[in-house]
């Protein structure tokens, strides 16, 4: 026994050695950076799509602007999240927390108002335009103009498919795995589906919702229950692998999201639109070092670069859809095209002149601000989180999950 | 011959002796040896897999714990206060029916029983009623739903003889699910129940944590003198060595059972109200984080001595805090620190294996001796 010890205090020696060799070094370069620290705090982890896209963000704005940060995963919508922010500002010191979920956003808004000389910044969030806590903000973009360009090349596919007498146009059923029936995900399938309806007027989509923003299993069932169901094509906005592997094995085209599934889906991965996180963290950390305030409520763009899609993958999408993507998003970018054009879609076969939204957060959810302006449905213009509900026509939901 | 009784009496290559003859410092001595190497080897597996030294992993490590407490920040330390509060009740809560043998592994599901009672007080009265009123009923109503999961194993046990450690396993899964639907029920869209303003436990100094740590420092020590000076404590023992021999000085074991359970539920039901009331002013299925199946090592490993129990609870704490903080460092996965925690309590059960029993290899030169 004396003889293991002596070894372990050896080797534990040899190591504290070792570290103080290396230690000096880093602090050097360290101190030559900026003193300014962020603190990130995830929901799950690098195994979420969702997350890690958040993660390789954080990573590339803190590398490119010279900061430190600090991280804590797996930090459920609870009373968690309040202790993560207070253990970042008090362990590492940092000066803006950031948070990624939805859920985290009451419990982040209590730890704002304990530290008010820290900023925090909550993505996907609907309460900072009306909780009136200074230090803290909401953040979005406007994935739904991703979502619209990774729609048309969905529709894309369908018409090669048309074309190549794999289907009738009747047949040109997609299906979309939604996590759950909320504005997010709702303005998310509507926009795909009137991106893919711009190019491909006989489509029809199904949607299913799984109940949860992370369920591999359950993802991965509702897409091959849709396949089943005759979907030709499928898209997803829930954060597994779930979807896109279950299409990978069927066989069927897919549209991604959060990021490129190619290496695990060569033959069926179309495209993938995603938030890129990067401007609006560099964003936040200039606004701090330049003593500025930070918006209470962004909203990230194809302009800023938030909104971006991943490379075509010739091998699955049709023939020309890198191409036809860039023209349309050009038109986005230029206002031709409105995603929400009530000229194209239409609710119980009726277009719509005006739609209350719920912006403002209470708990009665009332519709609260006139969203449609010159016929158009202006999406994260009121605030950043989508409010887009309407259950529009061509589109049918096989079930619901309110959460 | 002799040849023959070789191979007829052929003897293992080690056997287990039980062993009562140790003393109690030697006993220790060998407790806190284990300690002493568990945080070693998890300082030599940290430093590892981090990539970072021995001695920045351990000060890693203790600042994750007190965070930076030299610089007249304390409330991390606060917080790691608390955490040790919650788990230490929650043992504290699980040994009266231990030393009674009841394995009551319903920890879990009796606190989140009585951190549902709080929150349907704070929603549905909190507006209605004035704020003393508000905490009595909170703090007799969470008593009152722990007591209930726990006593309805304990009915079952003392009249129809079930097998109660599946039974309070099950409560558990049951108290979750009703947890779930609740914050079904009142969480809106985001499934989430957002922390409510009414009846919270007051801070003390901007201190969220304080009445919870007293609160679990007086139940402490009023559990010690309650095992070991109080009649009812003495009656828990009995019970717990031989039901017959209880039976037989004239004590009335359905009785001391249900009377224990009660307790037992009680203060898990006490611990959920701690949580929610006190410090997280919501509720969800993970409130308690699966505490209530560490605490059942707590107490344990505590020799179901509470002022034991401080001392395990407050390094096992102490272990998942830094190491987790080690974890995030080196941006790992934050697992990691559960899988050291469960290294750390794994060796520490071990040792109890080698302070009660003795291993005897053939040939060796005691046995020779003898």
């Amino acid at each position: 026994m004396k003889k293991i010890i002596a070894l372990l205090l050896a080797v534990a020696m040899l190591f504290c050695f070792a570290g103080c060799g290396t230690k000096d070094t880093n602090s050097d370069a360290d101190a030559a950076k900026s003193d300014l620290k962020v603190g990130f705090i995830f929901l799950h982890d690098e195994q979420s799509t969702y997350d890690k896209n958040f993660m390789d963000a954080a990573k590339a704005a803190c590398d490119a602007m010279g900061v430190e940060y600090a991280q804590k995963t797996q930090i459920p919508e609870s009373q968690k999240c309040y202790d993560a922010a207070v253990e970042l500002i008090e362990t590492d010191g940092c000066d803006i927390i950031f948070a990624d979920s939805f859920g985290h956003e009451s419990f982040l808004i209590d730890a704002a108002k304990e530290y008010p000389d820290v900023e925090f910044c909550h993505a996907t969030g609907t309460q900072a335009h009306t909780a009136g806590v200074a230090n803290f903000h909401n953040a979005f973009a406007s994935i739904y103009e991703g979502r619209y360009l990774a729609g048309v090349a969905a529709g894309l596919k369908l018409n090669e498919m048309i074309e190549n007498k794999e289907i009738t146009a009747e047949e040109a059923k997609m299906g979309y795995v939604g996590a759950f029936t909320f504005a997010e995900v709702i303005s998310g399938y509507t926009s795909f589906y009137l991106g893919a309806k711009s190019v491909c007027p006989s489509v029809t989509m199904d949607v299913k919702f799984t109940g949860s923003w992370y369920d591999e299993q359950k993802e991965k069932e509702a897409a091959q229950a849709l396949i089943n169901g005759g979907c030709v094509l499928i898209s997803q906005h829930a954060d597994s692998m779930g979807a896109p592997t279950a299409c990978e094995t069927a066989g069927v085209p897919n549209v991604s999201y959060n990021g490129s599934t190619v290496a695990a889906c060569p033959n069926t991965f179309i495209v993938s639109s995603r938030i890129d996180w990067t401007p609006y963290f560099k964003y936040m950390i200039e606004q701090v070092q330049n003593g500025e305030a930070i918006a209470t409520d962004w909203t990230g763009t194809i302009e800023t670069g938030s909104v971006v899609l991943t490379d075509v993958n010739e091998k699955a999408a049709a023939a020309g859809t890198a191409e036809t993507i860039a023209d349309v998003k050009a038109k986005l970018l230029d206002g031709t095209i409105n995603v929400f054009d009530t000229a194209n879609w239409t609710e119980k076969g009726v277009k719509l002149e005006s739609y209350m939204a719920d912006v403002d957060t209470d708990a009665d959810f009332a519709k609260d601000t006139e969203a449609i302006e010159n016929g158009v449905f202006y999406e994260s213009k009121h605030r950043s989180a989508p409010y887009f509900d309407v259950m529009i026509d061509g589109i049918t939901l096989l079930d619901t999950n309110f959460g | 011959m002799a040849d023959t009784a070789v191979k007829t009496h052929r003897e293992p290559l080690f056997h287990v002796v039980k062993r009562d003859d140790m003393p109690w410092w030697k006993a220790w001595a060998i407790r806190a040896a284990t300690i002493v190497i568990a945080f070693f080897i998890v300082g030599l597996l940290s430093a590892a897999v981090t990539e970072k030294s021995f001695g920045e992993t351990y000060s890693v490590m203790f600042s994750g714990v007190f965070g930076r407490l030299f610089e007249g920040r304390t409330t991390m330390l606060w917080k790691y206060l608390q955490e040790i509060a919650i788990l230490l009740c929650l043992a504290l809560a699980l040994t009266p029916a231990f030393k009674m043998k009841f394995w009551n592994c319903g920890a879990e599901g009796q606190a989140l029983m009585g951190g549902l009672a709080p929150i349907v007080c704070m929603i549905e009265l909190g507006p209605k009623l004035p704020y003393p009123v508000l905490i009595a009923v909170i703090a007799i109503t969470s008593i009152i739903a722990g007591a209930i999961w726990g006593v309805i194993p304990a009915i079952f046990k003392a009249w129809f003889n079930t097998n109660e450690t599946l039974f309070t396993l099950m409560m558990n899964y049951i108290a979750t699910q009703i947890i779930a639907y609740y914050v079904y029920l009142k969480g809106g869209g985001s499934n989430v129940i957002n922390p409510v303003e009414y009846g919270n436990f007051p801070a003390v100094g901007n201190n969220n944590y304080f009445i919870n740590i007293v609160v679990v420092a007086v139940i402490t020590v009023i559990m010690y003198i309650y095992l070991k000076y109080s009649k009812q404590g003495y009656e828990i023992s009995v019970v717990g060595e031989s039901q017959n021999t209880a039976r037989y000085i004239g004590i009335n074991v359905k009785k001391v059972i249900i009377r224990t359970m009660v307790i037992s539920g009680a203060l898990c039901g006490v611990t959920g109200m701690l949580l929610v009331a006190g410090t997280d002013h919501s509720i969800n299925i993970n409130s308690v984080g699966g505490q209530g199946f560490t605490a059942i090592l707590m107490s344990w490993l505590g020799q179901f001595n509470p002022f034991i129990m401080v001392i395990m609870t407050a390094l096992v704490v102490f272990l998942r805090i830094g190491v987790s903080k080690v974890a995030d460092t080196a941006l790992l996965n934050s697992s990691f620190s559960e899988i050291m925690v469960g290294l750390v309590i794994l060796l520490l059960v071990g040792c109890e294996f080698f302070i009660n029993y003795s291993i005897k290899f053939k040939h060796s030169k005691k046995e020779a001796r003898v």
